[in-house]
């Protein structure tokens, strides 16, 4: 069991209604995770559109979920 | 300075300018992106800018680290609104000097794009009509 701080930001932190939550889980890489957390919040982005960030720097979605650690998902970008 | 930066204040592009001026320099290119009335046919109002900040301060820093090593330059800098703008008003700059007026084009554009392609900065359209949405561009 794993606790973890997750971001969400722009559209999905509309569908979340929350910036962040604390989440406990058993996903055992951080796309197991967002699968999860899709499921639950009805997020409509795929994992292919996104990318991760851990603790404030960008992960891969094979990586394990560190205990307490930050974890961020971030839709596609549109700044400029 | 920092190399790249978020603003939630209006910035002045002259003083940025003067930051990257010395005896050095013999070409100075800016790119400048405003907030236009329209986007994909619709008429915008004003928008929002939100950001991961720690990521994009991280990730426009690299971004900058890779043009002074990419190119002949000498200095660059980027700085990005966040926050709510209104029609007119100014979203991100971009100043890269050089030499040689090459490499400063070179530099310059190749900020704007990889800031547009990878920092984690997002805009929320507000329209004409009451509408609002995310841009989220399909990677």
């Amino acid at each position: 069991m794993t606790r973890l701080h997750v971001l969400y930001f722009a559209s999905l932190r509309d569908a979340a209604g929350v910036d962040s939550e604390s989440v406990d889980g058993t996903a055992t890489d951080l796309r197991a995770l967002y699968e999860i957390l899709q499921r639950r919040h009805g997020f409509t982005l795929p994992v292919s559109q996104l990318r991760v960030a851990v603790d404030g720097a960008f992960a891969r979605w094979d990586d394990a979920p560190r205990d307490g650690s930050e974890v961020a998902f971030i839709p596609p970008v549109s700044g400029g | 300075m920092q190399r790249f930066r978020l603003s939630d204040v209006p910035f002045d592009t002259a003083t940025l300018r003067a930051e990257l001026l010395d005896a050095r320099v013999g070409a100075y290119a800016s790119f400048e992106g405003w907030i236009r009335d329209h986007n994909d046919g619709r008429h915008v109002h004003g928008l929002h800018y939100e950001a991961y900040a720690a990521l994009a301060g991280a990730e426009g820093s690299r971004i900058v680290d890779e043009a002074l090593s990419r190119f002949d330059i000498i200095d660059a800098h980027c700085v990005h609104r966040i926050g709510d703008l209104v029609v007119g008003e100014l979203a991100v700059w971009v100043g890269a000097v050089a030499a040689h007026r090459g490499p400063a084009f070179d530099a310059c554009r190749f900020i704007i794009d990889e800031v547009k392609s990878r920092v984690p900065i997002w805009k929320h359209e507000r329209y004409a009509d009451g509408t609002h949405d995310w841009l989220h561009p399909a990677v």
